[in-house]
């Protein structure tokens, strides 16, 4: 498997010394990435389509619409789409607030400085500050209850829930929001706004019929990467719920741990769903991206 | 005008206390151990923890063997698609973005079927083999994060003059990458360690399924266990990466004076 792509150099002489350097320097890093990145992926997909004997089937991508399996991928895709939708429409207030509100520089800096730390503050800590702030002893939960004598436990609030998990990712994707759409919205050029209120418009003509068919392709297509940027993670919501909450990744940790679908040729068909879904999302990103990039030449 | 500016106020502060009232949450529950009154308990049993030191540790090191080679990897392939093969640019960087598409436990999945103890290349049937994978993966999730970097620094440079330069005095590729190179895009390879740092101080999927004894299981074992300990490996956890994140600003407000003075 450590060929390095010999048919992309057919179109030069056979052996052509120079040519054979330049294709040895980046062998390293070519056979690194088809070891530990793309040839497991591959193995995986394979056996997606292969019983545990080697035979190819279709029977294990059939097994992933029984209701748990689906249960466990419906709710990964309703916490990854209400995060993303939440993260996406408060990180555009915010990176509207700093780029067109007006305010002093100095928040701008400090907004963006802070949104490069908390986007990569995932993980087992975060799960652990939201339990310290939301959960059933937390700060809020307490001074809700002391001063307001609120009980947010009575509302059927649980942090451990659907609900729970969509506002703990959201601490990541909003900040991410912020960093992407800040420059896109840096974009907008000041001539735009001026041009359409010479010809009248107000300022809601200018956002809905000038603004908003420019943004929408990286609005969407930001949008886009926090869905799969919350679909693939595991950590936060595995120290906030343990396997309590059956979404997606911990189903395949669990698997992964101790075949608890007892048949391993399934495992690999949940992984391949994964992809697919972090796969198509990401492509229609990249789609967008290159629409929205039309504008800022 | 104002209205607009009252609104940005507001977006701005409603945003700033979603971000800030789980840290000051976390920060008052990691003082509450003892009754009545706040403490530093909670730190102190952290930090007389061996485990937490051992992890800690390890984590660090892995951190550290990453960060060297990750870039010995990154950087050379940098230079040399931009020098002799730009043509295979868009390939490389599709491949560097790979793993923010493909999710980790998906990866690692993959490892542990690929490089179990029966197969061809039995990593994981050792200690030494599964570190050596672990450091491996950690190059793979931040091989998006380092080739960006190095190559932004790569684009401030003239890679084609200085290699030219240099070959003209005599240096071999060695004295070239090493001499010439590195510390021409030195600002990029730092930011890179930084955010590599961050990223893998807290990593927990691979390190949990390779059953390795670092910092991110550490976490979540603790957080299963006790009760005001989460809290204050929290707050040293956000500190980690408040620092990584701050010298990475540092560093390339730094990397972006340098090339004014050349």
């Amino acid at each position: 498997m450590s060929t390095v792509s010999t048919p992309m150099v057919s179109s030069a002489p056979l052996i052509n010394r120079d040519r054979v350097i330049d294709w040895l320097g980046i062998a390293p890093f070519i056979i690194f990435s088809l070891l530990f990145l793309i040839i497991p992926t591959l193995y995986l997909v394979a056996g997606a389509f292969l019983t545990p004997e080697g035979d190819l089937t279709l029977k294990n991508i059939g097994d992933l619409f029984t209701p748990s399996i689906i249960s466990a991928y419906w709710i990964s895709i309703r916490v990854s789409v209400a995060s993303a939708l939440g993260g996406a429409l408060i990180g555009f207030f915010l990176a509207w607030a700093v780029v067109l509100g007006g305010l002093p520089s100095s928040v701008r800096s400090t907004l963006l400085t802070f949104s490069g730390v908390a986007s990569n503050f995932a993980g087992v800590p975060l799960a652990f500050a939201f339990l310290a702030t939301l959960g059933r002893t937390g700060l809020v939960t307490f001074l809700l209850r002391e001063w307001f004598g609120f009980n947010l436990y009575g509302t059927g609030f649980n942090l451990l829930s659907f609900f729970g998990l969509t506002i703990t990712y959201m601490y990541f994707q909003i900040p991410l929001m912020v960093l992407i759409l800040t420059p896109a919205l840096d974009g907008m050029k000041k001539e735009w706004r001026e041009a359409s209120q010479i010809l009248g418009a107000t300022n809601r003509q200018y956002w809905t019929m000038v603004a908003m068919p420019i943004l929408w392709p990286s609005l969407l297509g930001t949008t886009l990467l926090l869905f799969a940027n919350a679909f693939g993670a595991i950590a936060t919501a595995f120290a906030l719920t343990g396997s309590s909450l059956n979404i997606v990744p911990i189903l395949l940790y669990a698997q992964i741990r101790g075949d608890v679908l007892h048949n391993a040729n399934l495992g690999y068909a949940i992984a391949l769903g994964m992809i697919v879904i972090t796969g198509v999302s990401n492509v229609l990103y990249l789609m967008l991206r290159m629409r929205a990039e039309r504008w800022q030449k | 005008m104002k209205a607009q500016r009252l609104g940005a106020w507001i977006a701005v502060i409603l945003g700033a206390s979603y971000f800030v009232i789980p840290l000051i949450g976390t920060i008052e529950f990691s003082l509450r151990m003892r009754r009545g009154e706040y403490s530093f308990d909670a730190y102190e049993s952290v930090f007389s923890d061996i485990q937490f030191r051992e992890t800690f540790g390890y984590s660090m090191l892995m951190a550290l063997l990453t960060i060297v080679f990750g870039m010995l990897l990154v950087v050379p392939t940098a230079y040399w698609v931009r020098l002799r093969l730009p043509q295979m640019r868009p390939v490389v960087e599709f491949i560097t973005l790979l793993p923010l598409v493909i999710p980790a436990i998906v990866i690692v999945f993959g490892y542990l079927r690929m490089y179990n103890s029966s197969s061809y290349l039995p990593l994981t049937g050792s200690t030494t083999g599964t570190n050596i994978l672990l450091v491996f993966s950690y190059i793979t999730l931040s091989l998006p994060y380092m080739y960006r970097a190095v190559d932004t620094a790569m684009r401030a440079i003239d890679v084609r003059t200085l290699t030219e330069a240099a070959e003209s005095l005599g240096a071999r590729w060695t004295t070239i990458l090493f001499k010439c190179i590195f510390p021409n895009v030195m600002s990029g390879v730092l930011s890179g360690a930084f955010i590599t740092l961050a990223i893998v101080m807290g990593e927990f999927t691979f390190a949990a399924l390779l059953n390795r004894p670092a910092f991110g299981p550490y976490l979540q074992l603790v957080g299963a266990n006790k009760a005001y300990e989460p809290s204050a490996l929290a707050v040293i956890a956000f500190s980690i990466t408040w620092l990584s994140m701050g010298l990475l600003n540092l560093v390339s407000r730094f990397g972006k004076a340098a090339p004014a003075k050349a």
